[in-house]
C-alpha cells in the first residue's frame, strides 16, 4: 500500500516538475524582447560590447599624448606567444642620470590568443584590453602595431 | 463557393466529371486531383513546419532564428529545400540496394495514408471509413517498419541503434495511443471521423467527457509526441549519441523524404487530438449561449480546424524544446509503468462514466 501511495505520488511530482520547466520556456516565449540574438552587421551603429571583452591590446594615451609604459618589458616576458616586443632607448635627464624609456612598444595582433596575461602583468596598468573587434585587413603586415603614438612620453609620477 | 461547407463543391465536381467522362475515366481523374492536392498541401506544409518550428525553438532558447532570407527569414526553408534537392545522392557502398531506396518511400506512403482520413472541414475528406479511427492507427504504424529498414539496409551502427529504439519505442507507445483513442470511442460510441466531430457540435468531447476525456488527452499527446519521435523522445535520432539515427546514411531528396514525414507524423498526430478532444472542424459551442454559438459559426470550420492543429502542434514543439531527452529505460518505464497502467484505469474510469450518464 505505502509503495502504491509512493507511486501515485511519484506521478503528480513528475507531472508538476514538468509543469515547472514549461513555465520558464513559456517566460522566454512570451517575452520576445529579451532575445538576446544580436544582428550585427544591421546593428553595427549601437552594437555596445560587454565590459569585459578582449578585443585587442590598447595603451590609452591622455590628451597630453602621455602613457604610463615604463619600457620594464614585464609583459613581453609574461605573453606566451611572443606577440610583444619592447624596444627600450637611454636617454639623460635633465638632472643629468641616464634613464631607460619605451620607444616602441610592438604589438603582434596576428599572433596575440587574448589571452589577457600582459593586461594582468603590467605593474602601472599601461596597456588594456580595449573593444573593438573588427580586425580584418588585406595585409598581415598591418596587423604588427606600435601600440606607443609616435612622439609620446611618460606621464609624470609614474614609479619606476 | 460556399466555404462553410464543401459538400456540394466536391459533389459538384463529380457529377462534372462523371457526365463528361466514362465512369473509369473520371474516377482515375479524382484519384489524380485528390492525390496532387494533398502531395501540394504536404509538401506546403511540410515547410511551413519546418520554419514554425526553427522559430518556435529560437523563440523559446531567447533567439530569433532564421532571418536573412526573405523577411523574417520566411523564405529560408524553401531555399533549405532547393538545396537538398540538388544534393548527391551517395549510398554506402555495402547498404542493400533495394531496401535502402525502399525505405524513405514506405515511411512516407505510411504517412499520406493517414492523412487521407483526416476530415478537414464538412465535405474535405477524401475517405470517411466507418472505422477511420482503427484504420488511423493501423497506417500510422507502418511507418516504423520504413524506419527499421532504414537502419537495417544502411549497413551502419549508428543507423541499426536508431531503427532498434525507434522500433521499441514505437511499439510500446501504439498501445498508449491506441488505448486513449479507444477511450474516446467509448465516449463517442463510433470510430467514424466524421460522426465523431458531428457528435461534437455542443460541446467539445475535452470538456463534456471531462476528468476522463482530460487524462487521455494528456496522455495522447505524451504518446503522440513519442510515435512521431519527436523530442524529449527523439532517441532514434539522437543527434549527440548517434549522429543522425536511422538516417545517418541518407542524403538528398531520400533525406528529405524522411524529414517531411516526420513533420507530416506531427501533423497527423495534432490533427487527431485536434479532431477527437478538440472538435475538429467543429466551432467552440457552450450549450445554450446561443449568441455566442451563433458568433463562433461565423468562423469558417478550416479555419477551426487549423486553428485547434497548430495549437496542438505548439504543444508538442514546447514539449521538444523543453524537456531534455529520455534514456531507453526510462522511456519504457514511462510507458509500461505509468502510461499502460493510466490508460487501463482510465478506460474503465470512461466506461463508468459513460454508464452512468455523468457527462455534459
Amino acid at each position: 500500500m505505502k509503495s502504491f501511495i509512493e507511486y501515485i505520488v511519484s506521478i503528480f511530482k513528475g507531472v508538476w516538475t514538468l509543469l515547472v520547466g514549461m513555465k520558464v520556456t513559456a517566460k522566454y516565449f512570451f517575452t520576445p524582447w529579451n532575445n538576446v540574438t544580436q544582428q550585427y552587421p544591421e546593428n553595427r551603429d549601437k552594437l555596445v560590447m560587454f565590459e569585459r571583452f578582449r578585443g585587442e591590446v590598447i595603451m590609452p594615451h591622455s590628451e597630453n599624448n602621455e602613457h604610463l609604459c615604463t619600457g620594464c618589458g614585464i609583459c613581453e616576458l609574461n605573453c606566451p606567444n611572443g606577440s610583444i616586443e619592447i624596444i627600450s632607448k637611454s636617454i639623460i635627464t635633465p638632472e643629468g642620470k641616464k634613464k631607460r624609456i619605451i620607444d616602441q612598444h610592438i604589438y603582434h595582433l596576428g599572433m596575440c590568443t587574448l589571452c589577457n596575461l600582459c593586461v594582468k602583468a603590467c605593474p602601472t596598468g599601461a596597456i588594456v584590453m580595449g573593444q573593438k573587434f573588427e580586425h580584418a585587413v588585406w595585409d598581415r603586415a598591418l596587423l604588427t602595431k606600435v601600440l606607443n603614438q609616435p612622439g609620446s612620453k611618460i606621464a609624470e609620477g609614474v614609479k619606476e | 463557393m460556399d466555404i462553410y461547407n464543401f459538400t456540394t463543391l466536391t459533389h459538384n465536381i463529380h457529377t462534372g466529371l462523371a457526365q463528361s467522362f466514362a465512369p473509369w475515366l473520371a474516377t482515375t481523374i479524382e484519384w489524380v486531383i485528390v492525390g496532387v492536392a494533398y502531395l501540394l498541401f504536404v509538401a506546403l506544409f511540410g515547410l511551413f513546419l519546418v520554419y514554425a518550428e526553427r522559430k518556435v525553438c529560437a523563440a523559446f532558447q531567447q533567439r530569433l532564428g532564421p532571418m536573412r532570407v526573405g523577411k523574417w527569414g520566411l523564405l529560408q526553408t524553401i531555399a533549405d529545400f532547393i538545396k537538398l534537392l540538388m544534393k548527391e545522392l551517395i549510398m554506402p557502398r555495402k547498404a542493400d540496394w533495394f531496401l535502402y531506396n525502399l525505405a524513405p518511400f514506405i515511411v512516407i506512403i505510411a504517412s499520406f495514408l493517414a492523412i487521407a482520413a483526416l476530415p478537414f472541414a464538412p465535405g474535405l475528406q477524401s475517405m470517411d471509413f466507418d472505422i477511420g479511427v482503427f484504420y488511423l492507427t493501423a497506417v500510422s504504424s507502418v511507418g516504423v517498419i520504413g524506419i527499421l529498414l532504414a537502419g537495417w539496409s544502411s549497413n551502419n551502427k549508428y543507423s541499426l541503434i536508431g531503427a532498434m529504439r525507434s522500433g521499441a519505442q514505437i511499439l510500446s507507445y501504439e498501445l498508449s495511443v491506441s488505448l486513449s483513442l479507444l477511450t474516446m470511442v467509448v465516449f463517442a460510441g463510433t470510430m467514424q471521423f466524421s460522426a465523431i466531430v458531428e457528435g461534437q457540435r455542443d460541446a467539445w468531447f475535452i470538456f463534456s467527457g471531462h476528468i476522463p476525456a482530460i487524462i487521455a488527452f494528456v496522455v495522447f499527446l505524451i504518446a503522440g509526441t513519442a510515435e512521431t519521435n519527436r523530442g524529449p523522445f527523439d532517441l532514434a535520432e539522437a543527434e549527440s549519441e548517434l549522429v543522425a539515427g536511422f538516417h545517418t546514411e541518407y542524403s538528398g531528396i531520400k533525406f528529405a523524404m524522411f524529414f517531411l514525414a516526420e513533420y507530416i507524423n506531427l501533423f497527423i498526430i495534432s490533427a487527431v487530438a485536434a479532431t477527437v478532444f478538440l472538435g475538429g472542424w467543429m466551432p467552440l459551442h457552450f450549450g445554450n449561449l446561443e449568441s455566442f454559438n451563433h458568433v463562433m459559426d461565423f468562423i469558417p470550420p478550416v479555419i477551426w480546424f487549423f486553428g485547434k492543429v497548430l495549437f496542438v502542434i505548439f504543444m508538442i514543439m514546447w514539449f521538444k524544446w523543453t524537456f531534455p531527452r529520455l534514456r531507453v529505460d526510462q522511456i519504457l518505464t514511462l510507458e509500461w509503468k505509468y502510461l499502460l497502467p493510466i490508460n487501463l484505469v482510465n478506460i474503465l474510469l470512461m466506461a463508468l462514466v459513460v454508464l452512468t450518464k455523468f457527462h455534459f
